[in-house]
């Protein structure tokens, strides 16, 4: 097995098959129906794709590292967020432990080499 | 015969479509990230292209995971986008050359890429957001070959199979017979990382050295496997894979034609690079 990355979760095939009930209810809130039958009846809505306990109840705390933990992909589970308005950026202030200002403002901070990579003098190649 | 006129690749940030839908382009914050599409326009415009051969991945629009292809190849007379559920519009749709997917669907089994072909085929972001920006009055006259790889879950394909691929979709290109002008638009990261407590990670240095590499030395990129392309670009950086099969389909030697590199939209070092033959 390859070694893990600090921080970092990497949605392999085990996490796949345990988050596959998870993914495939936030997979269905491509449709507007669908997320309006969500927000109408979420217990219903919950088992209808048979979550298990741990998926629903992280489901129910809009907890992004819980959802993560319960198999969740983060590209279907920023659909389930979109039914909340939330935005990348909100998912990962939740995620880092920090408020979304100061979650942006260090994505600006990251910005200081833009214009060398721009030149493209960061790199030897 | 066939012209490969040079490649664009490009962030495909869903916020980069809701900016463009929202006319929001102008303001500071997308201003560094927007400014660096007219001179790419002026020089697609006066290389005439009549296809485009658009690698990407999808995000849970076409695909889910019930059935994920490695490598997929749209062989559709058109492509429809769809609601993603994140808010962004559905794009018009946009027509397809099946005759040309086919030719390369051949050439590619031939050299023992066994892909996925898909003659029903949504295309989300990561194919119109490119298209919007390359063509933001529109792209009636443009036909496409979306070409999706799996850069979600893994294992992945390693980043020497991805050059590979590209140099095999190439050599269909070149041996079509009909005199079409092609480009081909690479499209996702660069670093970037949406998930986990390193939700936010960037790296402008391994950026650079992808952007430098991709010009003639795409093949310093096959060194890393994808665990370490991962760990340096981010969970969802492993988009550069989009990339490096863009790299390997226009093949050759190249010249940089303009960059620009903006940190951050949204979570991501977003980044463009033409490249055309030389």
């Amino acid at each position: 097995m390859t070694k893990t990355i600090p921080g970092t979760p990497v949605f392999t095939g085990a996490c796949a098959q345990k988050g596959y009930a998870l993914n495939k209810m936030c997979y269905s809130f491509n449709s507007a129906d669908n997320r309006a039958a969500f927000m109408a009846d979420e217990d219903a809505y919950c088992a209808k794709y048979g979550l298990n306990a741990q998926q629903r109840a992280a489901i129910a705390a809009r907890g992004v590292a819980a959802l993560i933990e319960a198999g969740g992909n983060v590209y279907y589970l920023a659909k389930f967020a979109g039914i909340f308005g939330l935005n990348v950026q909100d998912l990962g202030a939740q995620q880092t432990g920090v408020t979304v200002e100061a979650f942006k403002a260090k994505l600006v901070a990251a910005g200081v080499h833009n214009e060398d990579v721009k030149a493209g003098r960061l790199s030897h190649v | 015969m066939s012209n490969i006129i040079g490649s664009v690749s490009t962030s495909h940030i869903p916020a980069i479509g809701a900016a463009i839908a929202r006319g929001v382009t102008e303001e500071a914050y997308w201003k560094p990230f927007f400014d660096a599409f007219p001179p790419a326009r002026t020089w697609l415009t006066a290389r005439k292209p009549d296809v485009v051969v658009v690698v990407y991945n999808d995000h849970g629009l076409n695909f889910f995971l019930d059935k994920m292809p490695t490598f997929a190849i749209g062989a559709a007379a058109e492509y429809r986008s769809e609601d993603e559920g994140w808010g962004i519009p559905p794009q018009k749709a946009t027509r397809g050359i099946p005759e040309l997917s086919w030719a390369i669907i051949e050439q590619v089994v031939e050299d023992e890429f066994d892909v996925t072909t898909c003659q029903e085929m949504l295309v989300d972001h990561a194919c119109t957001v490119p298209l919007q920006l390359l063509w933001p009055e529109g792209w009636d006259d443009i036909r496409i070959v979306p070409v999706a790889i799996n850069t979600v879950q893994h294992p992945l394909p390693s980043a020497a199979r991805c050059l590979k691929f590209g140099q095999s979709i190439g050599k269909a290109l070149r041996a079509y017979k009909e005199d079409l002008n092609i480009l081909v638009a690479s499209t996702g990261g660069l670093s970037h990382q949406l998930e986990g407590e390193r939700a936010g990670f960037l790296n402008p240095h391994f950026d650079d050295l992808c952007l430098n590499a991709l010009i003639n030395k795409p093949e310093l990129l096959t060194k890393y496997t994808t665990h370490e392309i991962v760990e340096l670009a981010g969970s969802q950086g492993a988009e550069i894979l989009n990339w490096i099969v863009g790299r390997g389909v226009m093949g050759g030697e190249a010249r940089e034609v303009l960059r620009n590199y903006h940190i951050p939209i949204s979570n991501t070092a977003a980044a463009l690079q033409v490249l055309e033959p030389v």
